[in-house]
């Protein structure tokens, strides 16, 4: 399944598959790592909702939802992962 | 000597490195063109000795914000002999990111793989050898921290600078890479220097090689519009940097072995951080910890302890009470004016005490013995006066201030250094977002609370101009540690005089702190409502994992700090000390007066001329003769904010010896660090009322700033016009506020004036932006 990054809840995880955004933005989410094939696990919210942190290529990083929004991720869990395999 | 220049991610631990290296020899200069804090050194270790240089910390050589512009052009265009690229070990794919762009130039490079003590600590490895052969280039293992491998570093780096090295790039099993090539050949052909760097940039579209290599753009074009991949299309931004990124998970991640299987396991930082930034008490934590710095560097009652004391019905007992004041109530002996300096009733908080160390038992002591010499030196007495009355407690005065600010200053540190401020921006964001500013700008903007330098050049880190230029702007809104005495010797004054000495002067200090807020954030709104209106910028932050902050790097930047505060201590503001003495004591034809006849004065004749102009803001001609004391502190504060309250100890002089303060004694104003006593003889000698004086240290604090402020804020603000336009916001807040609280404090329903105001400038600027007002600005001929 895939969906875009702001909509994960917390402690969920996967797959980049692509990014958008305007040209600042998309490339500043390229160079810290948010690249296709990239794994991101979204790790909590701020205590105001936004922005949102999350685990890229093993560090963390904090973006905003409307940011968030220009990543599509392929939801990793569980089944979908198993299918992923086969 | 031979150049080599530090490269690496913000966080990678470069300062520590650069700090190592270079021991003592480190100084902080500018950058030529972009002004942003450049910081070099020599190593001396080595064959021969080596310069240093440290570069901004950058993720990545986009066009897209200044510290990576400045840190490609030092490597393009100043030729380092070698760039030593730090490399976060505990970081390595982000990190490697870096590396693959700077590969692509041809200088002679190493990496220091950095923190490899923590990936070891985490039971992880590195295989450095491996990594080495796959990079083409010598890979060192070293701990900044603790000083290990440094020299085989520099050793290795000064080797590879006798060599000559071309770029070389990760891209080539990509499906531009022949696109890459012909663009490199073509660059080669017109003998371009780093071919291949700028080939790179050009096929990514890079805003600035796009600019510089006009003429072979077509060309590139060309090759463009033949070429469409499957997954990216033509964005080739996107392609470059995915293409970056898949060879450094496929070749250089491999290298690393962790031991433990799961992906996102939890470490110590993550367990402080769910309690820090947690959605709860987050924002409790944060207010918490900001009540805690200032009330460690200002409180007078250390952690309440008296006021609990006065609770339990067991008052601590003053010293006094204790027998330990004479009759003059001066201390007993040498122990008990150490003691004096911990405690009196109550305990003071370590910033105080610091504070009174330095002011009581050093630089008084100091300046009091210095004094005496020249008092009996039998010097004539304008000489005695000037170095006694000008300069000596000029400087005494600037001196004291410099323990509260570096108080602050370790304590911003301190959140810095520990990770805690990225996060501090983090919970904030969405608050700053409002006023179309990022997180990111709280710290500078906390920062202005120490000092407006540092914190204005703290905004390069914000990638948005227009939030930078705001940001400047409002910095010294947020009162910095030269402008509390201000705060607190009017304030004290007002208690003292206007309140029959019961009341609390701490109350105001913190009222006119909000104020300053306020009126930083109103400006925001208004700048980005109107002149500089954009987009939000982007909040794509590390949040960097939390560390304990490192003694010596604490210690280093302090230092610094009080290297540029005693220089500035003896230029700038010894030179106005200098300078209003004179102006007080030299009338128009040049003649030196005595202190009696100020009233002649150059200084007192142009603040007279100007005085007129602070009538609506309380402190003009409705003071009457002696009213332009105030107008002359207020400019003497332009120089350097720490001059008011002096300014004001010296014309309380001046004003006792012309003998209009009856009753007061100008060596009692001079003992007085507070300053309470100066503001009192100047309330004494003009009458001045209590809006007046509220309005006038609400005018200082939102005021230009100091010079040295002024001078951060012209280099990085960049263009003269935005600069020029950025004093003339300052004058007009300065104005506006002062005639806001004077004319509210002394009527009342003047509020309801400027409430009609207020709500009549947002109603215009709402339907200007909405389209449905239209100005017409006359044309102006071409």
């Amino acid at each position: 399944m895939q969906k875009t990054l702001d909509k994960f809840v917390i402690g969920e995880s996967g797959v980049v598959k692509s990014v958008g955004g305007e040209g600042k933005i998309k490339r500043r989410l390229f160079d810290m790592g948010i690249t296709p094939g990239a794994e991101i696990l979204l790790r909590k919210r701020a205590p105001l909702g936004d922005p949102l942190e999350i685990t890229v290529r093993g560090y963390e990083l904090s973006l905003r939802i409307t940011e968030a929004q220009c990543v599509v991720l392929e939801v990793r869990d569980e089944t979908t992962a198993g299918e992923a395999k086969q | 000597m031979k150049r080599f220049a530090l490269a690496g991610n913000p966080n990678c631990g470069k300062t520590t490195l650069f700090n190592s290296l270079t021991g003592s020899t480190a100084h902080v200069g500018n950058w030529p063109g972009v002004t942003v804090d450049k910081r070099d050194g020599v190593y001396k270790k080595c064959a021969e000795p080596v310069a240093i240089i440290d570069l901004p910390g950058i993720y990545s050589l986009s066009p897209y914000t200044p510290e990576e512009v400045i840190a490609r052009n030092y490597i393009l265009d100043e030729k380092p002999d070698c760039v030593i690229n730090i490399v976060d070990a505990t970081n390595l794919e982000r990190n490697l990111y870096l590396t693959t762009q700077i590969l692509e130039m041809d200088v002679p490079m190493v990496i220091a793989l950095n923190m490899m003590d923590a990936v070891e600590r985490q039971g992880d490895k590195i295989d450095a050898k491996e990594l080495e052969k796959r990079l083409g280039i010598p890979v060192v293992k070293i701990s900044a921290l603790k000083e290990q491998g440094l020299q085989e570093l520099m050793d290795k780096a000064f080797n590879e600078s006798k060599k000559e090295r071309r770029g070389s790039t990760v891209l080539k099993d990509t499906p531009i890479a022949h696109l890459i090539g012909d663009v490199r050949i073509a660059l080669s052909g017109q003998n371009v220097g780093n071919p291949l760097f700028h080939a790179i940039k050009l096929v990514e579209g890079d805003e600035i090689e796009v600019e510089m290599h006009k003429e072979t753009l077509p060309m590139v074009e060309e090759f463009k519009s033949t070429f469409n991949d499957e997954i990216f299309g033509t964005d080739f931004e996107a392609l470059v940097a995915d293409g970056r990124y898949k060879y450094i998970s496929k070749y250089f991640a491999p290298v690393l072995t962790r031991k433990s299987k799961e992906k996102f396991a939890a470490t110590r930082s993550d367990r402080a951080d769910k309690v820090l930034t947690n959605r709860w008490a987050g924002i409790p934590i944060f207010l918490v910890i900001l009540f805690l710095i200032f009330h460690l560097t200002f409180s007078e009652n250390f952690l309440f302890i008296s006021t609990f004391a006065n609770w339990a019905k067991s008052p601590l007992p003053t010293l006094e009470e204790l027998g330990l004041l004479t009759a003059e109530g001066e201390p007993i002996n040498y122990g008990v004016r150490w003691l004096a300096t911990i405690y009196d009733g109550t305990i003071y908080s370590p910033g105080v005490i610091v504070n009174n160390i330095w002011n009581d038992m050093i630089v008084g002591e100091l300046f009091g013995w210095i004094q005496g010499l020249i008092e009996g030196s039998g010097m004539a007495a304008w000489a005695v006066g000037l170095l006694n009355n000008g300069i000596i407690e000029g400087l005494g005065a600037v001196l004291s201030f410099l323990p509260p600010i570096l108080t602050l200053f370790l304590f911003f540190s301190i959140l810095e250094d520990s990770g805690y401020m990225a996060r501090i921006a983090f919970i904030l964001d969405r608050m700053f977002r409002r006023f179309g500013l990022s997180g990111r700008s709280f710290l500078p903007m906390i920062m202005g609370f120490g000092c407006s330098v540092p914190a204005m050049i703290n905004t390069r880190t914000l990638a948005d101009e227009k939030e930078r230029t705001a940001t400047v702007r409002v910095i010294p809104f947020f009162s910095c540690g030269a402008k509390l005495p201000i705060l607190t010797a009017v304030a004290g004054a007002i208690i003292l005089q206007f309140a029959g000495g019961s009341g609390n002067a701490d109350l105001i200090t913190y009222a006119m702190y909000l104020l300053g807020i306020i009126v930083a954030i109103v400006c925001v709104l208004l700048m980005r409502a109107t002149t500089l209106k954009g987009e939000t910028p982007p909040f794509i932050m590390e949040l960097p994992a939390y560390h304990a902050p490192q003694f010596k790097n604490l210690m280093a930047h302090l230092w610094d700090k009080t290297k540029h505060f005693i220089k500035k201590a003896f230029t700038i503001i010894l030179a106005s000390t200098i300078l209003i003495w004179v102006l007080t004591h030299f009338g128009f034809d040049w003649r030196f007066l005595e202190d009696e006849q100020i009233n002649d004065s150059i200084l007192a004749g142009l603040s007279r001329l100007v005085q007129p102009l602070f009538t609506p803001l309380g402190f003009g001609s409705q003071l009457g003769e002696y009213g332009w004391v105030f107008v002359l502190a207020a400019v003497a504060g332009l120089i350097a904010k720490e001059n008011v309250i002096s300014t004001f100890a010296t014309l309380g002089a001046c004003l006792i010896a012309a003998g209009v303060l009856p009753g007061f004694n100008a060596d009692a104003i001079y003992a007085d660090d507070t300053g309470i006593q100066a503001v009192v003889a100047m309330i004494a000698a003009t009458n001045i009322t209590v809006p007046g004086l509220i309005s006038f240290i609400a005018f200082n604090m939102t005021t230009i700033p100091c010079f040295a402020a002024v001078g951060t804020a012209k280099s990085e603000l960049g263009e003269r016009k935005r600069f020029n336009w950025t004093l003339v916001f300052w004058i007009a807040v300065s104005y506006t506020v002062g005639a806001i609280v004077y004319t509210i404090g002394a009527w009342w329903w003047t509020l309801f004036i400027w409430a009609a105001a207020a709500a009549a400038v947002t109603c215009f600027i709402v339907f200007y932006n909405k389209g449905k007002i239209k100005l017409k600005f006359p044309k102006r001929a071409k």
